[in-house]
């Protein structure tokens, strides 16, 4: 048995959902717990289980209480909560403490600046930078997504060098082009559908965060570790001709 | 078998149960908001419960039937007319070919719901047919419906044939219809159960006190997305910072300037504001229900009374799917 699964929190979220708590602040270990219990979850559910979704310290478990419900003998004295709950535990029970997930490393060509980027000078002239260093700087780490939310294939990303940190715009903008890079204090992203936003954009991808059209709909999940790395606007047209 | 969109009123969208599995990527479940009258509808023209149907918000819809159909209306009482008659709710209607359905006004409820015999022949995107606004996929071509778009309805199988013909031949229609005063509440001001949420404690002892005793009023800024809540400013004991985490439709949750929003079938899968409640599923039907200006009250029960009154809906829902069954067969 492992000392640190065993100080999972199991806390209802309404009637039909509960939240394992694995932590209380963003660290990779953190994410690797949640990673692993995600996995272990997703191959041995148990009756009901309809999905889990992964955050920073948690993991929320969706089910529904009347599979649960009749999933045990009707002389058993015990909730769905409950029966869900002594579930989870079983597994956490299970878990080796020293396994880690590899995860995928997935590499992400960026267009800096230009139209591409229109907030790239004012991050650049924010920290008395050339916009050279401020794209040497968030090219050099390589970033771990910890959850997707937000919107579909949008990643939440750590790990991004604190040098270029740079607070939100003052007014959002309406609309952000799919695919736009930005930066809001110390957290870096990419926008994976078009909606409102007051990230500073410094790049865009030509890549499609969000396919719905294929499995898994989205480029990047949970556990995935990225590289950016810059291309020029005729690379840019041409990696959009190879997804097409 | 085709509808076509006279007038798509104010918000008429094709949804299903919910689009599930794909929350951990970051996608909604989206799905019909009264989910009880959506499975109601679909029971009684003979389709699987988590069929899609159309969603109708308010009024203004309108639409031509350019074949006989079978159909249900459940959900708020619109005003539904077919052909400038009242037409009747929460049974199986069959509809002539060139007949015009409308939905006038909201005379009780917010949203009511269309079932149609064989469902609609659109594409299931990542396992479902609901629209999916935002994102621009699922339902019909991923939008709200517009004037002039024609729906086409999927093949009737054999339950939906059995109850097209018994109720083609009905002269005037059934005149049962099905009871759902135990299911869905449509009162514009009403008391709505939660259990606690998981931060309720962070909150000060004046607002712990305020969410019980106080009525919120639902705002105009309320969608599919959520309901943005009027009343006493409810705040934290001390500011502290919660990551995002799992959300659920239900969620109470309470952003900075004090004003509660409910999550409901458009929820982002994750949210960061602290939750001080979580309405039971047994309430959601109702919670969809509510219009702009209507008055809840929140009321605690225990985690356990909210299990059991799930359980106790689904017993209804049961006894109703064999009620409908056994009109059909000898009513």
């Amino acid at each position: 048995m492992c000392s640190c699964f065993t100080k999972a929190v199991i806390k209802p979220l309404g009637d039909s959902a509960l939240l394992v708590e694995l932590g209380h602040e963003i660290s990779p270990v953190i994410h690797q717990k949640v990673q692993v219990l995600a996995q272990l979850v997703q191959s041995h559910p148990f009756a009901g289980f309809i999905e889990s979704v992964p955050a920073y310290t948690s993991l929320t478990i969706h089910y529904n209480p009347k599979v649960v419900h009749y999933s045990f003998m009707i002389n058993q004295k015990i909730t769905p909560f409950q029966k869900v709950s002594s579930h989870l535990h079983m597994l956490l029970d299970q878990i080796d403490d020293k396994q880690v997930l590899a995860g995928r490393r997935v590499e992400i060509p960026v267009v800096y600046g230009g139209e591409y980027g229109p907030d790239l000078e004012f991050v650049a002239s924010y920290h008395n930078m050339a916009t050279e260093e401020v794209i040497h700087l968030h090219t050099k780490n390589e970033c771990l997504v910890y959850m997707v939310g937000f919107a579909p294939g949008f990643p939440f990303l750590g790990g991004m060098d604190v040098r270029i940190a740079t607070p939100r715009r003052n007014n959002p903008r309406p609309a952000i082009v799919p695919g736009s890079v930005g930066i809001a204090g110390k957290q870096t992203g990419i926008y994976s559908i078009e909606t409102p936003g007051g990230w500073q954009i410094i790049g865009r991808t030509p890549l499609a965060l969000f396919r719905p059209d294929l499995y898994p709909p989205v480029l990047l999940q949970a556990g995935d570790k990225i590289k950016f790395f810059p291309i020029s606007p005729e690379e840019f047209d041409v990696y959009k001709e190879m997804s097409r | 078998m085709t509808v076509k969109v006279l007038h798509p009123g104010l918000l008429t969208t094709i949804q299903d149960l919910g689009r599930y599995g794909f929350q951990s990527y970051g996608v909604i479940v989206s799905g019909a908001m009264d989910r009880y009258s959506l499975r109601v509808a679909n029971l009684l023209v003979g389709n699987q419960e988590n069929e899609a149907g159309l969603e109708i918000t308010l009024f203004g819809t309108t639409l031509l039937f350019e074949n006989d159909h079978l159909i249900a209306i459940t959900g708020g009482d619109l005003h539904a007319l077919i052909d400038g008659k009242k037409a009747g709710l929460w049974r199986p209607i069959f509809v002539k070919k060139g007949s015009i359905l409308q939905f006038k006004t909201p005379i009780t409820g917010c949203r009511a719901y269309v079932a149609f015999a064989g469902g609609f022949a659109v594409p299931e995107i990542m396992g479902s047919k609901s629209t999916y606004l935002k994102a621009g996929i699922g339902g019909f071509h991923g939008r709200a419906l517009q004037k002039g778009d024609l729906i086409e309805c999927g093949e009737m199988n054999k339950d939906n044939q059995y109850i097209f013909s018994k109720a083609g031949s009905m002269v005037g229609g059934f005149s049962w219809f099905v009871d759902y005063s135990q299911l869905i509440c449509f009162e514009q001001e009403q008391t709505i159960r939660v259990i606690k949420g998981l931060e309720f404690d962070r909150f000060d002892d004046d607002s712990k006190r305020l969410l019980f005793s106080q009525p919120f009023t639902v705002t105009t800024q309320s969608d599919r997305m959520g309901y943005r809540l009027e009343g006493p400013v409810l705040q934290l004991e001390k500011e502290f910072e919660l990551l995002s985490e799992g959300v659920t439709q239900g969620t109470v949750q309470i952003p900075p300037n004090g004003n509660p929003i409910i999550l409901m079938a458009d929820r982002q899968t994750t949210g960061g504001y602290p939750k001080m409640a979580q309405i039971l599923s047994a309430d959601l039907a109702s919670v969809a229900q509510l219009r702009p200006k209507a008055k809840v009250y929140f009321k605690e029960v225990t985690h356990e009374e909210a299990e059991s009154e799930f359980l106790a809906k689904e017993r209804i829902l049961d006894e109703i799917k064999m009620g409908i069954r056994l009109k059909l067969q000898y009513g």
